[in-house]
C-alpha cells in the first residue's frame, strides 16, 4: 500500500534540497480515530451478531476498498504524483499519507476479521469446501501482502512523516526509505489483481 | 546520511512475519478437522526465535536513540494490540480452544511485537 511515494523516491533529495514550505500535519490525524473506533465497533458487533448481510458487507466493502486503494495509489496516483512539481508533491505527501496510516489498517482489518467469520458461516473455510484450493490460496496472497505491508511499507511510511515533520527533512533518508515503495509496488499490485481472480471465483463457485 | 552499522532488524522482521504467516496458514488450511500441531508449533517457535534474536541484537547497538524508538513503538503496540485483540475475539467467538488457540494467541502476540519493533526501529535509526 501507499506506493503513490514511489515516484516521489526519485526525486526525493531534489524534493528536499528545495525545501519548499510544507504544511504543518499530524502523522497520526488524531480526529480520525473516532472514526476507526466506531467501524472497528461495527465489525465486532457485525461478528457477534453472525449474520450473513453484515459480515458480507464488510468483507466486500473493506475488500474492494482495499484492493482499489493499493491498485488506484499504486498504478494511477502515483505516477501522476511523479510528476508534479516540488511543492505540491511535498503538500500531497503530507496530507495523503497520514490519512492512510488509519484508513488502511482499518479497511484491513476489517477484511480479515468479516472474511474469516464469512468463511465459517458459509463452509468456505472447511477443508471439504469445493474451492478449498482457490481459499488457500487466498490465505497465501493475503499473508504475502500483509508482511510486505506490515513489515517493510508500514514502518517506511511512519519514519517518512517522522522525516517531514523536522524542520530541515534529510533527503537522502526520505530517498532510502521511499525505495522500498517502489521495490515493492510491483508485487502488491500483481497479488491484488490475484485477490480478485480468486475471490470472484469463489463467489461464483 | 551517515549510516551505522545495524543488524539486519528489518530483514529478520520480515522472515519472522513470514514464519508466523506460514503457520498460520498451515492451521487455517486443515479446519475444521483435527490440526496437527507439529507444523504450525515448529513455525512459531522459529518465529520467536528470530524475534527475540533482533530484539538481542538491537539491544547491544551502541548509541541507538531509544528514547526515538519507544516513542513510536508505544503507540504502535498499542494499536497492533487493538487489532490482535479483534483477531483473537474473533478465534474465541468462533470456538477455537485447546493448542490451536495458545498457538494463535502466541502467533499474535509476536505480530503484536514485532510490528511496533520495527516501526520504532526504522524510525529511531534515522534520528
Amino acid at each position: 500500500m501507499l506506493a503513490p511515494m514511489a515516484d516521489v523516491a526519485l526525486d526525493a533529495p531534489a524534493a528536499a534540497a528545495a525545501a519548499p514550505p510544507r504544511p504543518d500535519f499530524q502523522v497520526v490525524p488524531l480526529r480520525g480515530l473516532p472514526a476507526v473506533a466506531v467501524v472497528l465497533v461495527a465489525l465486532v458487533a457485525a461478528i457477534v451478531a453472525n449474520k450473513l448481510w453484515a459480515l458480507e458487507f464488510f468483507h466486500v466493502a473493506a475488500g474492494g476498498l482495499w484492493t482499489s486503494f493499493d491498485l488506484f495509489l499504486g498504478f494511477v496516483l502515483g505516477p501522476i504524483l511523479g510528476r508534479l512539481g516540488i511543492p505540491a508533491r511535498v503538500e500531497l505527501t503530507t496530507r495523503l499519507m497520514p490519512k492512510l496510516l488509519l484508513i488502511m489498517p482499518t479497511l484491513v482489518t476489517c477484511t480479515l476479521a468479516s472474511g474469516w467469520q464469512l468463511g465459517r458461516l458459509l463452509g468456505t473455510i472447511d477443508s471439504s469446501y469445493a474451492n478449498h484450493g482457490w481459499i488457500v490460496a487466498s490465505y497465501v496472497v493475503v499473508g504475502v501482502m500483509a508482511v510486505i505491508a506490515l513489515a517493510v511499507l508500514e514502518p517506511a511510511n511512519v519514519a517518512v512523516l517522522i522525516e517531514l515533520k523536522k524542520p530541515r527533512p534529510n533527503p537522502e533518508v526520505i530517498g532510502t526509505l521511499m525505495k522500498r515503495f517502489i521495490y515493492t509496488a510491483g508485487i502488491t499490485g500483481a497479488m491484488q489483481v490475484t485477490t480478485l481472480v480468486i475471490m470472484t471465483k469463489v463467489a461464483t463457485g | 546520511m551517515s549510516e551505522r552499522a545495524l543488524p539486519p532488524v528489518t530483514e529478520l522482521g520480515v522472515a519472522s512475519m513470514a514464519l508466523i504467516v506460514a503457520g498460520g496458514i498451515s492451521i487455517a488450511a486443515k479446519l475444521p478437522n483435527d490440526v496437527r500441531l507439529t507444523l504450525p508449533i515448529l513455525f512459531l517457535a522459529a518465529s520467536s526465535l528470530v524475534m527475540a534474536a533482533n530484539l538481542v541484537a538491537l539491544s547491544r547497538v551502541e548509541g541507538f536513540n531509544w528514547d526515538a524508538f519507544f516513542d513510536v513503538a508505544k503507540w504502535a503496540l498499542v494499536a497492533y494490540a487493538v487489532i490482535a485483540g479483534i483477531l483473537e475475539f474473533v478465534f474465541v467467538h468462533d470456538g477455537v480452544r485447546g493448542g490451536v488457540l495458545v498457538v494463535l494467541t502466541l502467533s499474535l502476540v509476536v505480530y503484536a511485537v514485532h510490528v511496533p519493533l520495527l516501526i520504532g526501529f526504522t524510525v529511531a535509526r534515522y534520528q
